[in-house]
Formats: C-alpha cells, structure tokens, sequence
C-alpha cells in the first residue's frame, strides 16, 4: 500500500483546489507521495490519477519526465555531484571520482546500509560556488574531498537531521491559503473581468 | 532556518545603484519585518493608488527587458494580451536552470517579499486573475522561504481578497518543478503547470500571451524581471530609465564563474559594463586564478557561442553581443583560463543540453545525442578527422545555414551575428551545438590533437589461419 | 445603354481565399487551412510523419519544415502548424529545405533499426518511402542504436516494437484526443523517451487497431496480421463495414483468396478513417473453419451434408407442406439483417409475394419500432454538427463505436452539447453536457421534467436539435423510450432523428421491405405464435433467436414448437441446429452488394475472396428457393437484385451502381414505413426491495463474429450482475460474491461487480456473454423486469 495516506489525501485535495484544472496539481502530488514514502510508487500514481482526473498512464508519462521523481527506493540521503560548466572546470570530476571511492559505490548506486544515493547531476545554481553538490537538495558549496568526508561523517552521524530531511521532503514549509482569505481559483471557462478592471480600473 | 555548513555568502559589495539586491546585505532580508522596514510594499501601496492602466504605462516606459534569457520589454509583453479575454494568468518562471546562471535562486532566497510584491503589481496593472509561481524543484530553500513570505503577506493582507481593503483580489499559488531544464522555457513551464510533460508547445500558434496556461492569455514572467516593478512603482520609469542605457535600462545581475579570483552574482549598471570590467575589475572578479591567461569565456549562460579575449571590451549589452555572435541570454558569464582542455568544455556542454532534451522533436532528441557521442569519442581519443566535419553535419540538421560566432583576427573570422536558423521546436537542440561549434571553430586545433591517427589495417578476406 | 460604357465587370472577392505562391507558382489556397495542405491542393507533396489530417496538428516530428517568405525573407516553417496567409511565398524545394529533410531522415533513421526485410511495414512504410524520396541517401550514424525489448504487447491486439518507433505522437494522440482512451503515453525524456502504458493497464481501448494503421513505421502491428503477408502481395478493394449499423468505408485485403486485413478509409460523411477493433478484426469469422460450408438436411436426429439441389428441394417441400398444413400465416420468417440490401430484397420478395405470408421481419427485439425511420431523418454529419444532440438509446461506445467517436468528438470541440437520457453512465456520459438518469419505464417523465427546466429548453432553442434514439435496455420494451422520443418531438419542432439500431445492415433490410405487411407478426409475435404451435415453418435468414432474442424462454418455446425450421446461415449456431434443413450463406467479403447505414446512407460491399466450400449469397438461396416454389425472381446477378430495388422500393430510385460507389448515396426515407404508433405506456411502481433490471450489450460478446474470430473471441467479460456499491451493502453482499437473482420467469445466480456506473435501485447485467444467461430472467411482454436479489 502505498497510495496518500489519509492526512496526505485531505492535503492533496487542498492542493487541488487551488488551481482552476485538478491535473495542474500532479507535480505537487508526486512530491506530496515521495515525501510519504521517499521514491514514487505504482499504486501511488494509480491514486493521484484518481484524484486528478487523468489517467494512470499519463501521469506515469509526467513522473518520468523530471528527473526528481525516484521509481525505485533510493537511500535516505541523495548525493548529488553536479558536473556542468563551472564545476567541472573547478574540479567536479575529482569530487566525483573521490565519492565514488569514499562511499564505495559507481554513481547511480546506492549504498549497502541504505543511507547514501550517489547521482551525477547537472547545473544546481550555485556556478559561482563550484564545485558544488547537494544532499536532498540542499546545497554544499565548494567542496573539496575533505569536506565530501566531513559531512558524510556528519551524515552517518545524524549531527545534520536539523538541516537536511530525509529523501523525499523538498520543502518543511507548506503554502497556507487561508480560505477567508483566498481570492479563489480563475476558471478558464468562465470569462469574467477581474473586478478591478471592470470600471476602467479605477480602484 | 538554518543554511549549511558550507554555504557560501554574496559577496557583491560594489558601490552601485541595487535595484533588485538592496536587502542582499541583511542576512534577515527575506522576512516580513525587514521588507518593511526597508520600504516594502510601498511599491504595491503607489500601484494601487494609479489605474492599472497607468501602472502598466510606467512599465512600459521603464522598458524592463525580460531577464530570463529572450530580452524582451515587460510592459510590451503584457500589452500583447488580446483585449477583453479572460480570465488571465501570471505565471513566474523560477525554473533557473540554465548553467552559469544564478540569481533567481539568490531572488527567492534573499528577498522573497520583494518578488511576491513585484507580482502583485503585474497582475493588478495587467488584470491577471490567478498567479502561479513556479520554482524550480532542486531549490528547497528558496521554496521555503517564498512559502513563508507568502504565509507572511496572506496574513497581512497584501495577497488573496481585497488588498488593502481595494477592489484588487488575487491569489499567489505557490508550485514547484521536479527537475527539468527544458520546463525553463516559457511553453514547457505551461506544460508541466497543467500536470504534464515539460514539452515546449510551437510559437506560432501557442504565444502564452494569446494562447498560454489553460488556452487563456498568460503572462510569463521571469523572477528578475519582476522583482525590478516593487522599486520602479516607489520611484518611477524615469529613475528606472536613468541607470543603464537607452537600450538596456537598469541594472541587470550576472553571474560570472569559472577560473576568476573572485566569482560572484553581481548588480551591474545595464548596458554600460564591459566584459573586461566583469572579469578583472576591482569591484567584480578581480582577474583570472593564479594569473593565467585568459582563453574563453562563455558570455550568457550555457547556451552562449564563445567569446575570447579579442571581445573583452564589448559591454554587456544584448544588440552588441548579439552583433558580435553571441547573445546575454540569462546573465550567466563562464570563464576559461589558458589550462581548460576546451573539447572537454564542450562536451560538459554538449551532454547537458543532450540529457535535458526533452524528446520530442526529432533533430534536438537524436542529433543532441549523436553530438555528444561524437564528441566523447573525440574527447577519449578514439576520433577522427572525419569525426570533426561530422560534429559540424550534425549541427547543420540542428540549425541549418550558417552559425554564429565570435570574430577571430588570428583566425582571420570575422563575425556571424544572431540568429540562428533552427529546424527544431525551441532552443534547447541548438543549445548543444553552440558549445561544439564555438570550440571547434575558434580551438579546432585543440580537436586535432586529439585525433590520434591511424595505421591502416589490412582486411583479411576469409578466415584468418590459426598460427 | 451607351456603346462607349466600358463594361464593368464585377470582381467577386472569396473572403475565404488566400493568394500564395507555391515554389513560384499562383495558388489560391483558403483562408486558415495549413501550408502542408495547401500545397498537397497545389500537387507539392511535403513529407510527414506526425501531421495527420484527422488529429491535432503537434509539429514534432519536423519532417514538413519547408522555407516560407511572409515579406521579412525566407524563414524556416512547420508546414503542419502555420497556416497560409496572403502572399505567402512558400518554397518545398530550395536547398535550404532540402538539407532539413535530408538532416531530418538521416536523424530519424540514426536509430531507426532498418530490419525492414522482416518489417510488416516494409513496403508500405511512410518512413521507407520518405527515405527514399527525400532522404540523404546514406547513413553517417555508426554509434550504437537505442535498444529496447521487442516487441511488447501493448494489449490483446497490439504490439510495439520500441525501437522501431519514431515518437511521432500519432498513436499518443489518438488514444487520447480521438478515442479518450490515453493509456499508451510518452515515457521519460530525451533520447530516453518511448511510448508505454502504465503497467497492468494494457491498451484495451475498442479503437486500438486503428493505431496501428496510422503508425508510420512498423512500431504498432496487429497480432491478427503479424507476419502474414507482405504489402505488395496484397490485392485490396473498397468495401463497408456490416458488424454494425454506423458502416463504416473500409478497405478488404486479401492474398491468395484469403482475407487477411481490413483497413479504414477516410469517408468524410462516415467514419473519418476510424475503425472499432470488433469491425476491424472480426473478419476472421470468415475464415472459421468451423463455417458450414454446405447445405445440411436433417436425417433423422443428425443434420447431413446435402447438395444444393437436394437441400433446395428439402427447403421447398418444408414451406409447401407448411402452407398446405396452415397456409401462409403459419410462415414466417426471421432475419436479413445480416447481409446485404439484395440479399434482403430477396428475401422479402420470396416471403410477401411467392409464399404469400406477412410475417417477415429483420429486428429481433432488440431494437425500436421499425416506423423510427419514417421520422424526418439526421445524418451521422448533421448530429455531429447540430447544437444540441438528446440521446435516448444505448451505450454508443459499446454498440455503434464510430458513431460514438463522432459524438465524441463533437461534444470534446463544443460544437454540440450532448443532453443524455440513460438508465446508467456510458462511454459518453463524461463528455455529456448533461446526464439524466432514469429507472427504466419513467422516460417519459425524465424527458418531461427535463423540458420544463430553463437551461434545458434554452438550449434546445439553440440551434439545430438530433435526437439518437435506440433500445438501451433489452429487459423492458420499447414503448418508454418511443414515448419519450415523442415528447421531444413535440416539444422541438424541427428536431430530426438518427436511429441507433445495432445490427449491420437492420436499416437496410427494414427499408428494403424485411417488415411485416398489414397484419403480420414482428418476432416476439411470431416466437410466441410458434409457441402456440402456430407456425408451421419457421425461416430464419441469419438468424439466431436462442442467442440473441431477449427473451430466452420465449425464443427456446418458439423454436420448439415451430414444426419446421429452415436456417440460412454461415454457422450452424444455437438455432440453426434445430433446423429442418440449413441453407450454407456465403459471408461478409465473399459477396457483393449494397449496404444501407443508420443515416439511410447506401454503400458498396465488395467480394474480396471465393465463398466458403459451396455457400452461396442469400439472394441466391432466396432466387433458387423461389424458382423451386414455382416462382422466378429474375436474378440472374446481384445487380439485378440491385436495380429491381432501385425500381421497386419507393426512395431507392437514386441507388445506382456508380451512385454507390466511395461514400454512397443517402436513400430517401421509405414513405411506405409507418410512422410510429402511439403507445400507452403503463409501468407500475417498483416493489422497494426489487432492483429494476436493465440488460445491454457490450462490444464484444458471444455473436458469431467474434465467437469464431480467434483474436476477439477471448475479450467478452463474464455474465454477471452489475450493482451500484451501495445497493450491494444493501443486499448483504459483496464485490464478487455470488447471489440469487429471480425474476417472475425464474433464478438464476449470478456473480456481482460493485459498479457506480449502476443507478441506485436497478441491476445491470451485459447481454450474451460467458456464463449464466440474463435472458432466462427476461419476460418480453412485461414493460419492465425487476427483480429480487438475495444471497446465497
């Protein structure tokens, strides 16, 4: 079983009702999924099919398209080394050759107790900062292979559980639109003039 | 919330006019107290006291040029809408991910409230019925930090019904990617908001503007480019247009990467700075690591032709670049001293725009891949010479006709200014042959050293005797 | 008027034409149609692969890119998505489009695996013959190809070879946007990306065949067809449809007199090139080798092969014995609706006017009074454009699967708003603009209250109103449902008809003359009159009472008690096996004719291959059986039987041979149909603790045609009873479980399927299928069936 929980199903349909079109919300939903069970399941996108009204297929065709959505278990920790322009030129391919020794591992492999994913990944935003990597998506700038150690150390040790989440938990902060204070979805279908316009927009 | 052990700070402490990175400085620039005590929804407070026809006209004066990457004028952009069809959508485009480039990220991070007000004032000048702010999903901070802010101005009143106590309601969703590169472009980022493949849609017919989000006029709009209005609804088009250029108003922020002293994301006047300033002024990257020689650079994002030290002198400004083969693309400068092996550079290139094809048009999903076959094989020494001229075929069914690049006076070159002819749907298939071409037209004898050429080797007809 | 007045012509100005040129030539083009179309009207064929002119344009292929000049030079252009606009200067031929079609072949095929010799596409291929008209000549890919495993199947039907695929979204947008069937989709991205369905999801849409005709590569093959034949050994020709009554323009393949394929052809008015799996593939039946291929003669209690002169003498001596025990009242016969106009004609001609009886008729209640088609008639076109469509019959996807994509389609554009009256959801429920569901028996009041609401009646003022109108329940008679089609007659003047009858060419043998003159018995009348012992000898023309008659008991009682049965037929089905004497008929594709679809639209059928052993057309057996009953129809060819119906039969004067050829010709209504009856319709109150019972068809089921069709026969679904989840707790049962079903005739146990498809309070339960039979529940002369449901 690994459909939405209960929590996370009366979430997901907040989720949806935010945007004028239920299968807007299939992105938000796979992530919602992973975050309940760390990589994406089958049964889990047979249900969030169910609730945005698309078939199981179609959205196995998004899942699969972003690179962020895991099909198979991947370790509590993903390492990812970026290797484009900036980092490569500073050294992304030594930091990579270090971590696959270090962890003792090929990138794309997991490690035997479960803890460490190790990915080659492309541009993370930070070219300034090469070489530079992420662990579930936070970012650890210029690295060297002293520090690669250090935080797998600091890893393995749980002295970083405050920073850094499990694999599947993007974000610990959650938009909250409060329903009094929604201004509502805009309907494609339904043409109305927002109402500050309406009068020449005289406000 | 608390960053990590080795993230590093902004170092931008240049003695210019910021626009967009004022609160950069403060490390609590991010909260709602700090926005305000620095002037914070002042910018929202001016619009709602004009029409927003009058909003939309200040806009349109300040002529800010759109900072994802295409440069084209906010204000104009808007006007594009077809009139009297609604409902219409904003959508922010924080998907940054082209390689060098950075601020977006830096944006969301560091001045959120900025970005959320910078919205606010587009869709009440444009009449925008919903936002969606989609960023981009490998930025957990920044998705963090924007959600606070809007958790923040919902309870104070700046989003959702009745701004202000005004006829002004509109809601802000907050939505994040998952990991695509191609979803950058502004068609994909429509795509994957429906829930689907980030697959560019064909301009014509799907220009968001007319036929965007849900089949309504849809207004794209790049994190930069709107974290500008907050600044010019206190100030005016007229201060706006005071910095910078006729052409390139304002400032504009770069990243510039690579070999330099000092790498950066800086607020630069628009238009005005050169190259040569970005790369060894005092107040920027203060020259090339260890002294060594300059060889390339990359002059706007990934996507980019090269330039080499004979461009230094042109500013950053996007007709002149333009003029000279290259283009500014999303403000992303990578650097190249004497010791890069440039084949290699390319080939880093060339894989990344390969891997993030999304696949669904024919010369970007196979050509982009045979490139960076050919090129691997080059790079490990097992090309040929006909490899090379190959590379070269290959981007001729990408983009046929001529290819822009950088003038040369050792080579003799003189330049191919932008555009380029493209058979495919967007940018990215041409994106992995810009790097191959740049390197191979100015550093084809870098290619050459690689070829290791071999003895003929006598076909044998038949079986070969057992010795 | 002055000699020196120059004469002013008068320009006349098309607003819809569009002024381009086309490689330097003039070309008047319309207004919004797309370049690639353009210039197919101006003879400049430009290669495609993903452009297909029934879907949505998508441009990823990038096969079209030809160089247009809109007045700022010459600039690269998806001739599939731009369309012309004025002085368009387009250029299919400069070295520029040359070398992107070039560039765009040499990459299509750089993983294209080239194993064409064994290909079923192989000679047929679009990206075979686009190679070689405009590709580069050569390969310069020497990097290893993409490799996936093949090939899958996708479905019962349906294989993909992955590595073969060109990913031009032909198969992805038809399931989606044409049959709203998206289960194959896009997978991954970049050079990664192929076409799956989610796993354990199979691609079991009706409409997966056609998927496979519209690949243009040999991605998508069909299990019936792999490595069967190659394209040049086929010979092909023109034919319809006959499974159902939408008939649809196909073309017939065979090779070496054996059929071996049946394609769509693109008929504007018809079917748009669409197929439904059970047309495409039922063809197989044909090829049975369990078709009786030779008149049998019942000797003793065995059925022995005979020959034809034997066999008609038998069949002559039954229906002479017949009149002289009973006259010709005690004659009836059943059927017709199998074949073609002329097989019917005949057989109409041999029963009114050389036995003598009225008692003929093609329907076997199963479908609505046959005055339905003396209605102001809709075509298939008209429904499809009008504003408003009522729909009061059966499920369209399971029955008339082409008419269904059409409705479809109409109602995804928002041309037409689709108002739909049906005792529980169909295929077409979630594009109806609205779905009124009713109790079988209270039509009328549905229809009633539907009218008097605002929106409902504003909408029916709206523009153009058909109303398709069919039998959606075989559990209750057709009086509800003509009286609901009544009221909305009434309450839309000018509201036309479409007639959703199922079987093949029903519309055809009714108009013909396969109907009951003044005071003849239709089916049930004259079951119940062979019951009675009544009917001497009982003809059935295709015909199969046992299998597809309602009423199970009353049609076992019929043929029981009819002292002689003389069956025409392909198989010796449940029916024919009671018979005195079975008359071998020759089957779809190995004879010629016409055939008339549920518009009133007359069609060609062709002979593809030589009949079966010794079988013969049924307008043969009709003339042969006539002539040794002492009359001579005349026929000596099916296109005398052709031209005495374009003689005889009132609107049929236009149906000539070559008026029939390509799309048909529409015949006009038979004025000599009486226009429905008025019916009282009296449907007492269900007893709360019954369940109203509501029995339909689906697709496949256990008709001969997909019985004998080896690669359909295992699709039908299991006899059970359908209940709506909360009436199942109501029962005290669950999904799955078994329960007593009983109905005033009898019991019969029945497994259940939780359905919210069900209304609340009725039971549904598909009709012919594996299992225990619903019809043994079915009492046909009551206006409703319910039922109790108990646990077991």
């Amino acid at each position: 079983m690994s459909r939405l929980n209960e929590a996370n199903t009366l979430l997901a349909k907040e989720i949806i009702g935010r945007y004028p079109k239920a299968r807007s919300a299939t992105i938000p939903l796979l992530h919602l999924s992973q975050q309940q069970n760390g990589h994406i399941t089958n049964d889990a996108i047979a249900h969030i099919a169910e609730l945005v009204g698309a078939t199981s297929a179609e959205v196995l065709g998004t899942c699969t398209f972003y690179e962020m959505f895991k099909m198979e278990p991947v370790g509590k920790y993903l390492v990812n080394i970026c290797g484009t322009m900036s980092c490569q030129l500073l050294g992304a391919d030594e930091l990579m050759h270090h971590a696959e020794h270090s962890l003792g591992v090929k990138a794309g492999g997991t490690t035997a107790d479960g803890m460490f994913t190790l990915e080659h990944a492309e541009c993370q935003a930070a070219c300034t900062e090469a070489p530079n990597m992420q662990v579930n998506y936070r970012h650890c700038h210029r690295m060297t292979t002293e520090k690669f150690d250090q935080l797998i150390d600091d890893l393995r040790a749980g002295r970083l559980d405050g920073d850094i989440p499990q694999h599947g938990t993007l974000a610990r902060v959650r938009q909250v639109i409060p329903a009094e204070k929604a201004a509502g979805v805009a309907l494609p279908d339904v043409p109305v003039e927002p109402a500050w316009m309406a009068d020449g927009g005289k406000s | 919330m608390s960053s990590y052990p080795w993230a590093a700070g902004y170092i931008d402490d240049g003695d210019r006019p910021k626009i967009v990175t004022s609160r950069f400085q403060h490390d609590d620039g991010f909260t709602l107290d700090r926005y305000h005590a620095t002037g914070g929804y002042q910018g929202l407070r001016a619009a709602l006291g004009r029409t927003p026809a009058e909003v939309h006209e200040e806009v349109k004066k300040a002529t800010v040029l759109g900072r994802g990457g295409a440069g084209f004028p906010a204000g104009t952009k808007w006007g594009l809408m077809p009139a009297g069809k609604f409902p219409r959508y904003l959508v922010v485009n924080g998907d940054e991910s082209e390689p060098g480039t950075y601020k977006d990220r830096l944006l969301m991070e560091r001045d959120p409230h900025q970005l959320i007000e910078g919205c606010l004032i587009a869709a009440y000048a444009a009449g925008l019925s919903q936002v969606f702010l989609y960023i981009r999903g490998e930025m957990p901070l920044a998705h963090e930090r924007v959600a606070t802010a809007l958790n923040e101005a919902y309870a104070a009143g700046y989003i959702g019904k009745h701004i202000l106590g005004s006829k002004f309601s509109v809601d802000i969703v907050l939505h994040w990617g998952a990991g695509a590169y191609v979803v950058g472009e502004e068609t994909a980022l429509i795509e994957s908001l429906e829930g689907k493949r980030g697959e560019p849609r064909l301009k014509p017919p799907f220009f968001p503007a007319a036929i965007g989000l849900y089949g309504q006029p849809t207004i794209v709009n790049n994190v930069e480019t709107l974290s500008n209005l907050p600044w010019i609804a206190v100030n005016g088009a007229a201060a706006f247009t005071a910095i910078g250029t006729e052409t390139s108003p304002g400032t504009r922020m770069v990243a510039v990467s690579g070999h330099v002293n000092r790498p950066g994301v800086y607020e630069i006047i628009n238009g005005t700075t050169t190259f040569r300033d970005l790369l060894y002024g005092e107040e920027f990257c203060q020259g090339i690591r260890n002294g060594n020689e300059l060889k390339a650079f990359v002059p706007g994002g990934g996507s980019a032709p090269w330039f080499t030290p004979e461009q230094l002198d042109l500013p950053f400004e996007g007709r002149q670049v333009g003029a000279a083969g290259s283009m500014l693309g999303s403000g992303a400068i990578m650097v190249m001293d004497h010791t890069t092996d440039i084949p290699k550079a390319a080939l880093t290139l060339t894989h990344f725009y390969a891997a993030e094809s999304c696949g669904q048009c024919t010369p970007c999903r196979e050509g982009g891949t045979w490139l960076e076959r050919v090129l691997q094989r080059v790079v490990d020494g097992r090309g040929s010479r006909a490899d090379l001229d190959q590379l070269l075929e290959i981007g001729e069914s990408i983009c046929p006709g001529s290819f822009p690049h950088a003038s040369s006076t050792t080579l003799g070159l003189a330049a191919t200014p932008f555009p380029y002819k493209m058979t495919t749907i967007c940018f990215v298939g041409p994106s992995a042959y810009a790097p191959v071409h740049s390197a191979l037209t100015l550093f084809r004898e870098e290619f050459e050293a690689k070829i290791v050429e071999r003895k003929h080797i006598p076909v044998t007809v038949g079986a070969p005797e057992h010795e | 008027m002055s000699d020196t007045a120059e004469t002013t012509e008068e320009v006349v100005v098309d607003p819809n034409a569009v002024n381009i040129t086309i490689n330097g030539v003039p070309h008047v083009a319309r207004k919004g149609q797309l370049v690639i179309d353009a210039a197919a009207d101006a003879g400049e064929y430009i290669p495609r692969f993903c452009y297909h002119e029934r879907m949505t344009p998508v441009g990823k292929c990038r096969m079209c890119l030809v160089e247009c000049d809109s007045g700022r030079g010459p600039a690269v252009t998806v001739s599939c998505m731009v369309p012309v606009a004025p002085d368009m200067k387009v250029d299919t031929e400069s070295p520029t489009t040359k070398r992107m079609q070039e560039g765009i072949l040499e990459l299509l095929l750089a993983n294209h695996p080239l194993d064409c010799p064994v290909c079923d596409k192989g000679g047929e291929c679009p990206l075979q013959d686009q190679a070689f008209s405009h590709g580069p000549g050569e390969s310069r890919y020497v990097e290893e190809k993409r490799h996936y495993e093949k090939p899958i199947a996708i479905s019962d039907l349906v294989f993909l070879d992955r590595e073969r695929c060109i990913l031009c979204d032909r198969c992805t947008r038809f399931a989606d946007e044409v049959a709203g069937d998206a289960l194959i989709h896009f997978n991954s991205r970049g050079n990664n990306t192929h076409i799956t369905t989610f796993p354990d999801e199979p691609f079991a849409s009706y409409f997966s065949g056609n998927t496979v005709q519209i690949c243009p590569v040999g991605a998508l093959t069909a299990k019936p067809y792999r490595f069967k034949a190659r394209p040049w050994d086929l010979a092909q020709q023109e034919s319809t449809c006959t499974t159902c009554s939408v008939g649809c323009r196909t073309v017939v393949q065979t090779s070496r007199d054996e059929l071996l394929r049946v394609m769509g052809v693109d008929s504007d008015p018809v079917n748009h090139g669409w197929l439904c799996d059970r047309g495409r593939f039922d063809f197989e039946s044909v090829k049975s080798e369990h078709r009786v291929q030779q008149p049998l003669v019942r000797v003793g209690a065995d059925l022995q092969p005979a020959t034809w002169n034997s066999a008609i003498a038998a069949a002559a001596a039954l229906i002479t014995e017949a009149l002289a025990a009973g006259g010709a009242g005690s004659v009836a016969v059943l059927g017709g609706a199998r074949g073609t106009n002329e097989d019917a004609f005949a057989w109409a001609r041999l029963g009114h006017e050389v036995i003598g009886t009225p008692n003929v008729y093609a329907q076997m209640g199963d479908g609505l009074p046959a005055g339905l088609l003396a209605l102001p008639r809709a075509t298939i076109d008209q429904m499809a454009s009008a504003a408003t469509v009522v729909l009061l019959g059966p499920d369209l996807k399971e029955e008339l699967p082409v008419l269904y994509l059409r409705l479809r389609a109409a109602a995804e554009k928002g041309r037409t708003r689709v108002i739909e009256f049906a005792p529980r959801h169909t295929g077409l429920t979630s594009y109806a603009w609205k779905h009124i569901g009713y109790e079988p028996g209270t039509q009328v009041q549905a229809m009633k209250s539907a009218l008097a609401d605002e929106a409902v009646a504003a909408q029916l003022a709206a523009g153009p109103v058909v109303v398709v109108a069919g039998r959606a329940n075989l559990a209750e008679s057709s009086a509800a449902t003509v009286a609901a089609v009544r009221e909305v007659l009434a309450a839309v003047p000018g509201a036309t008809v479409l007639p959703a009858f199922r079987r093949g060419n029903v519309v055809g043998a009714l108009q013909v003359g396969m109907r009951p003159r003044p005071g003849g018995l239709d089916t049930r009348g004259t079951l119940q009159a062979a019951a009675a012992g009544k009917i001497e000898c009982l003809v059935l023309v295709g015909a199969d009472p046992l299998s597809d008659f309602p009423d199970t008991d009353l049609a076992r009682r019929g043929l029981a008690g009819a002292t002689r049965i003389i069956a025409v037929d392909t198989f010796v089905t449940e029916s024919a096996a009671r018979a005195n004497v079975v008359l071998a008929a020759s089957a779809y594709a190995e004879k010629s004719g016409t055939h008339t679809n549920l518009e009133g639209r007359v069609t060609s059928l062709a002979a593809a291959v030589t009949p079966a052993g010794n079988c013969r057309a049924d307008w043969m057996i009709a003339a042969d059986l006539a002539l040794e009953l002492g009359t001579d129809l005349g026929y000596g060819s099916v296109a005398d039987v052709t031209s005495d119906i374009a003689a005889k039969v009132a609107g049929h004067a236009g149906v000539t041979p070559d008026a029939v050829a390509g799309d048909g010709v529409l015949a006009e209504v038979n004025p000599q149909l009486d226009p429905m009856n008025q019916v009282e319709v009296q449907v007492g109150e269900r007893n709360a603790y019954e369940y109203r019972l509501v029995v339909s068809r689906v697709l496949y089921d256990q008709a001969v045609g997909t019985a004998m069709s080896p690669s359909l026969a295992h699709l039908t679904r299991a006899s059970a009873v359908h209940l709506h989840p909360l009436d199942i707790e109501r029962v005290g049962t669950t999904d799955g479980a078994r329960v007593k079903v009983s109905s005033t005739r009898t019991s019969v146990v029945f497994g259940v399927v939780a359905d919210p498809s069900v209304l609340r309070g009725t039971a549904w339960v598909p009709f012919n299928q594996p299992g225990p039979e619903v019809g043994e529940l079915i009492d046909c002369f009551a206006a409703v069936n319910d039922v109790r449901i108990e646990t077991i």
